[in-house]
């Protein structure tokens, strides 16, 4: 048995090293590879999406007796068509880390001790209870992710939307998709992308807009590169503001300065109008142009308010606006070349190239991340390079679920499955489905994620649940927030699957199943929503997250909302949960339809899912003859005067540089799952600052040594970087959050979007010292 | 008992030299590419004593430009 496991594991290794091959070089060839099969007998394979990262990618489980021994990539799956990255590869892996949190803790004479779950929960529905009597329903809280599940989401929001009648729920989505999802209500009405992921096959020009695809979404990348090694013609335009994996494979690299993208979005557009390369057909029919109010602030002080006010305008008046914009001018602040900025925009122009732009957190964690999203839809229906295969302006999602959960289910303050709480319409159809009273539904949002920890600070809020997600690392402005969670009078519980900084500071830590332990839904990038059964057993006492709530909420005397039977309580849920959407916008898929495939995309009606939205070729949804935008009452999407404002924060005399942030492809997120496989770990054993190679040396810094990164609120030691990876310009420097040990947060900005209230982890002023 | 892979980059114009450098090494297993200028490697040493021994010998070889995991167990 042991010679055949180690076969086995041979076997794997090959196909993984053969599969990342084809992937940074499509169309290799090996010889001899179709002897190397992994061999059968002894592995169930088992369907289920990957757990890490938006792209969605279906994998195929191997599963020896009770455990989980392999994963390869789903060729069924049409999101990756059999690839996988490293962290997928390794995906199983993170279920078996030694120091696995399988039972429940209370926090007693200070130190957190194992406990029964049943005591655990006791304590935590008590502790709501005791709460709400003494401080009020806007006294407790629940902070969720990305990576739930949508049952879990849908649970949460059930329980304090519906039933205890708070509007206290949040996700670290908020951080991490805001912007995209203000971008699309803003521009289309409705949230999500029109396009898919086929585009890639369709496109000739792919433009990424601020977006290392190669290590976040590699999966992706790979399958952009193959198409281009097929065609021949395709080109990969990398618009960022550090030389990335992405840009080395990139044809061509063009560097811009941080919150610039504003100025050269406007700019593609002034030249394509002057150009006069505007589907006129398309505008006069499809679009209609607004603007919105200016200086609008950045959010850094508590109980900031802010409301936009659309006004519309005429094309003409849009016009005038973009003189501000020419390439010349725009050159002087971006540090974009005027030709450069003609080139993008005589790629968007040529009307024999379709054009797809992506984007992710370099667009989304922005300060004006509303606004940027806007302008590159501007560009796209300028030239009418839209909702067709190819043409495609494209949000990529950072965290498996954030559309499925938190922006299809809506668990934001001011959201409803369907919906938003502001409307009573949608409170009415919610009152109906949870099976509560509607008064019990608040019309006034409450808190967005950052004001939820400003409020715990303050002591407005006095517990919170958080779920999946691990704050105590994220949150940027950190020590305010980790202090604020650990004043006297605050209970916070986490539920976890491993310690992390957010679970040492809980009162009660709940253990969490992960992932393939329980059954559950994800919602990818491209509307895809992936069904996995439970492959293999929950370990000691943890237990699903959707259950966990159920507990809770019985023991609160909500037994008549949450009825269901632990044998069918997620496709209960998916049932009560799918009368939500039960529209040609949104219907979504059968619960055996999913079960049965690698993801179904919505809307789903009469059995077919919808790849193009707002077009009546493909959309079910869409009227008239050629394009239907049916999300705004106008039937049209909106163009936005949106101009350039600078940062919240930029470097100065004192503060000398920007600090980026961001990912690296071997760590999900803060690292707590990555980090506890072995192999990734080895790969990348601690996070580091990119220093650009004139600073580094005019500095005497050298490559590995230390270099302590100050801002005006908090300070951190790390190791040098340069020439590694990437490659910051002249004035930047950037740094994997990933570490926990190495906590950047403490130094990051808590300044926002004003309208998503999305963070900007992309740019703050520091200084540097050799330490 | 540590299993690892790897992509093999040769330095320039020594893909044939880095196929019999690695093959000639003990616990390695190769696979060239037929049409690309990159090897793949599968290690699998009996301890980490050894494994640590053959990341040496790996350091040493000069027809081996980078090596880049792609996969790896070691029964921690």
């Amino acid at each position: 048995m042991s010679i055949t496991r180690r076969a086995f594991i041979k076997s794997l290794a090959l196909n993984s090293a053969v599969a990342a091959a084809s992937t940074l070089f499509p169309g290799i060839i090996f010889a001899g590879w179709e002897k190397t099969d992994l061999p059968s007998g002894m592995i169930d394979w088992k369907k289920t999406p990957c757990r890490f990262c938006g792209t969605g990618c279906g994998l195929l489980i191997g599963v020896s007796g009770d455990r989980a021994v392999a994963v390869k990539g789903d060729p069924n799956c049409s999101v990756n068509k059999g690839l996988c990255c490293v962290k997928g590869y390794h995906s199983v892996q993170i279920l078996y880390g030694k120091d696995r949190i399988q039972k429940a803790l209370i926090r007693k004479n200070g130190k957190l001790v194992e406990a029964p779950l049943k005591e655990a929960l006791d304590l935590v529905a008590s502790k709501m209870q005791e709460t709400i009597e003494k401080q009020g329903k806007d006294a407790v809280s629940i902070y969720g992710s990305g990576q739930w599940s949508i049952p879990d989401g849908y649970a949460a929001s059930k329980l304090f939307k519906g039933c205890i009648g708070t509007n206290n729920v949040e996700a670290n989505a908020r951080v991490c998709m805001a912007s995209a999802v203000t971008g699309f209500f803003t521009s289309f009405g409705l949230d999500e992308p029109m396009g898919c992921y086929e585009d890639i096959d369709h496109a000739d020009v792919f433009i990424t807009w601020g977006n290392n695809m190669a290590e976040m979404h590699p999966v992706l990348f790979s399958r952009m590169l193959a198409n281009r090694k097929s065609k021949g013609h395709v080109e990969i335009i990398d618009f960022a503001t550090r030389t990335t994996r992405s840009s080395q494979a990139s044809d061509k690299s063009i560097l811009f300065k941080p919150q610039t993208d504003l100025a050269v979005a406007n700019a593609i557009c002034y030249e394509i109008i002057r150009n006069n390369w505007v589907n006129k057909d398309f505008v006069s029919k499809h679009v209609s142009f607004h603007k919105g109010k200016t200086n609008i602030g950045y959010g850094t002080q508590d109980h900031f308010k802010f409301k936009d006010k659309a006004e519309t305008v005429d094309f003409e008046t849009y016009k005038k606006f973009l003189e501000d914009y020419t390439p010349e001018k725009v050159e002087k602040i971006s540090g974009v070349s005027a030709m450069d900025i003609r080139y993008l925009a005589a790629l968007y122009g040529d009307p024999d190239k379709k054009v797809t732009s992506f984007w992710c957190m370099g667009m989304n964690q922005h300060t004006r991340g509303t606004w940027i999203n806007n302008l590159v839809y501007n560009i796209h229906l300028l030239v009418g390079k839209i909702s067709t295969p190819g043409n495609s302006p494209f949000s990529l999602t950072g965290q498996p679920s954030a559309c499925g959960t938190v922006r299809e289910v809506g668990t934001l303050t001011h959201k409803l499955p369907h919906g938003v709480v502001m409307k009573e319409a949608h409170r009415k159809m919610a009152a109906k489905i949870w099976n509560v009273p509607e008064k019990n539904i608040d019309p006034k949002p409450t808190y967005h994620t950052v004001e939820m920890f400003r409020a715990l600070d303050r002591g407005d809020i006095r517990f919170m649940w958080i779920q999946v997600t691990n704050p105590m690392v994220t949150m940027p402005n950190l020590r305010r927030y980790r202090d604020g969670a650990k004043k006297d009078g605050r209970f916070v519980v986490v539920s976890e699957i491993y310690p992390t900084p957010t679970s040492d500071i809980a009162d009660v830590v709940l253990p969490s199943a992960l992932w393939i332990e329980r059954e559950g839904f994800f919602g990818n990038s491209e509307r895809r929503t992936q069904h996995n059964d439970q492959i293999i057993p929950m370990p000691g006492d943890t237990m699903c997250n959707t259950w966990q709530l159920i507990e809770v909420a019985r023991r609160l005397g909500f037994e008549k909302q949450f009825p269901w039977s632990r044998e069918t309580y997620i496709e209960d849920i998916w049932n009560e949960y799918t009368r939500f959407h039960d529209n040609p916008k949104h219907r979504m898929a059968p619960y055996k339809e999913l079960k049965a495939r690698a993801g179904v995309q919505w809307p789903f009606v009469d059995g077919m899912e919808t790849k193009w939205r707002y077009n009546p070729k493909y959309d079910p949804a869409a009227k008239g003859k050629d394009f239907d935008f049916y999300g705004k009452p106008d039937n049209r999407a909106w163009i936005w005067m949106r101009p350039y404002e600078p940062a919240a924060e930029s470097p100065d005399s004192d503060y000398p540089f920007w600090l980026n942030t961001g990912r690296v492809l071997e760590h999900w997120h803060t690292g707590s799952m990555t980090r506890r496989v072995p192999i990734l770990h080895k790969a990348m054993p601690a996070s580091y600052v990119e220093i650009n190679p004139k600073d580094a040396d005019s500095m005497g810094i050298t490559n590995g040594s230390k270099v302590k990164i100050i801002s005006r609120r908090g300070s951190v030691e790390m190791t040098a970087s340069i020439n590694g990876r990437g490659n910051p310009p002249k004035g930047m420097v950037f740094v994997p959050f990933f570490d926990e040990n190495h906590l950047i947060n403490e130094v990051t900005l808590d300044a926002f979007c004003p309208i998503s209230k999305q963070v900007d982890y992309k740019k703050c002023a520091v200084k540097l010292e050799r330490a | 008992m540590p299993v690892f892979s790897y992509i093999a980059y040769p330095e320039p114009g020594t893909k044939e030299q880095l196929l019999k450098d690695l093959t000639a090494l003990k616990h390695c297993e190769v696979m060239p590419s037929e049409n690309t200028d990159v090897l793949v490697l599968v290690t699998d040493t009996p301890d980490e004593a050894q494994e640590k021994v053959l990341q040496e010998k790996f350091k040493k070889l000069k027809s081996l430009q980078s090596l880049g995991m792609t996969y790896g167990h070691t029964d921690e």
